[in-house]
């Protein structure tokens, strides 16, 4: 199946983005997908505050039944949360369980003023109510398949690999 | 082959007993993983729901005061249920037994059990006789391991010299007596530092202590010479029996750590003691307060390191 073309999304979403781009504006990205596609959107809008990165490992709601993962990311956030309107980044939106970790994890630093979700691809599936306000694509992906993303040298190209998890 | 106690049928850490043993990969991942702690330690909210509903003993048959309260603050800050037993005033002044102990605080519903006890094994054998989902880690067990304690003195290092494969390091004093510095010494050379030295006097050092793979100095002066890092052990009055020494005096001017001998080392070597110190027996208060010291950090990566074991072992 053809995969949607994830650097000219990226580019669509900096356009639609653009225009709301304000003084309290603030960007996180979740690894490590979208750790990478929120580089290059803090990057295009020009934004004035650092960019956070954000790794959930330790919100997860599947710890029980996983454990922690092997490698977790230190989460940097290099600005004040409170009073800020956020913008969260990830790669692919699809149960919804991320995104409601990465909230939690959030809130321990702080009372953003709000926060919009930003993601390059929702291929459905949700679990959780949650909805992206900003979204590249909708991608219909095979059951027992997983969406990503990947770095290609400087590339961000979309890939679908079995779903170890499923 | 006999599998390691410690770890699981996927080779997943269960247990943390010793760093003896554990293979790189375990060793890489704790450490990784308390860099990312590290993070959460240095925030406003400093906790995180992992172990939400679990319960943590703190089981201590030897006293403690700073490993005993930074696996408080660990498991606190894991958002766990946090029980501290001070046995050695408890039960077992009582009689009874040691697994006897740990059946009734199974019965309470534990989780981890964090253990330390004066007998070399003691946490090797709750290990072998707690529940599939409850968890062992030593805190210390006689002049055996104190596993935590290495691996943060390792994570220590590695925050300030980044790469081991570099690295001399000594291990200077009552390494006897020292659960730290065997610990200390199998986390380095498993993760490739090329030469650990140990200075001591003869009557400080076990006997064969080279097999662990490191180069053993008499000399003070010619041990320090070039090393990157500068590991000071206590010298244990409490675990010392007979005459080892002639006099604290004396040691300190053979084995105490002063400016003049740190000066033997590279510029750039960072001191590292595990506390608690005997200031002017072991360690000049100059140097343990001097830019070189990096004692107090020492302390504060412990209680990610503990998050990181807590959270792998409890996940495993």
């Amino acid at each position: 199946m053809k995969l949607p073309d994830a650097e000219k999304l990226c580019e669509q979403l900096a356009a639609e983005l653009r225009p709301r781009i304000g003084p309290q504006s603030a960007m996180i990205g979740l690894y490590t997908g979208g750790a990478w596609l929120a580089e290059r959107l803090h990057k295009l809008l020009e934004m004035k505050s650092p960019l956070g990165l954000m790794d959930i490992a330790f919100y997860r709601d599947d710890y029980a039944a996983r454990g922690l993962k092997h490698d977790p990311k230190r989460t940097k956030i290099p600005f004040d949360v409170n009073g800020s309107d956020l913008l969260l980044v990830d790669d692919v939106l699809y149960s919804g369980r991320t995104v409601r970790a990465a909230m939690n994890e959030l809130f321990d630093y702080g009372r953003p003023a709000s926060i919009s979700l930003v993601v390059l691809a929702d291929r459905g599936g949700r679990q959780l109510p949650i909805c992206a306000q900003h979204c590249g694509a909708r991608v219909e992906v095979p059951a027992g398949m997983r969406l990503t993303l990947k770095q290609e040298g400087t590339k961000l190209v979309f890939a679908l690999e079995p779903d170890r998890a499923a | 082959m006999l599998r390691d106690p410690q770890l699981n049928a996927n080779g997943e850490l269960q247990h943390l007993l010793s760093i003896e043993g554990l293979p790189r990969e375990v060793l890489v991942q704790i450490l990784d993983t308390a860099e990312s702690f590290a993070g959460v330690t240095e925030r406003e909210v400093k906790k995180v729901p992992l172990l939400r509903g679990k319960s943590v003993f703190n089981l201590f048959f030897e006293p403690s005061t700073r490993t005993r309260t930074t696996f408080e603050i660990a498991a606190k800050r894991l958002s766990a249920d946090v029980i501290n037993l001070n046995i050695a005033v408890s039960s077992q002044s009582k009689g009874e037994s040691l697994l006897d102990t740990v059946a009734n605080l199974s019965a309470m519903q534990a989780d981890i059990f964090v253990v330390r006890h004066a007998s070399s094994g003691a946490p090797f054998l709750i290990a072998r006789h707690v529940k599939p989902h409850e968890h062992v880690i030593n805190a210390g067990d006689g002049r055996h391991a104190h596993p935590t304690q290495g691996l943060l003195d390792l994570f220590t290092i590695r925050h300030y010299k980044k790469d081991f494969t570099r690295l001399t390091v000594a291990v200077i004093g009552d390494v006897l007596h020292s659960r730290v510095a065997r610990s200390l010494i199998h986390g380095l050379t498993t993760l490739g530092a090329p030469e650990v030295r140990v200075i001591a006097p003869q009557t400080l050092l076990p006997s064969g202590v080279e097999a662990l793979g490191v180069r053993v100095f008499h000399d003070m002066r010619a041990g320090l010479k070039d090393c990157d890092v500068v590991v000071m052990l206590r010298l244990q009055n409490e675990r010392m029996g007979g005459a080892l020494l002639p006099s604290a005096q004396e040691y300190f001017k053979s084995y105490g750590l002063t400016a003049d001998k740190l000066h033997l080392a590279r510029p750039d070597a960072i001191v590292m003691h595990p506390g608690p110190m005997n200031r002017g027996v072991e360690i000049d208060s100059t140097v343990a307060d001097g830019p070189h010291s990096v004692i107090l950090p020492q302390v504060t990566f412990g209680i990610a390191v503990r998050m990181a074991v807590m959270s792998i072992v409890a996940g495993n």
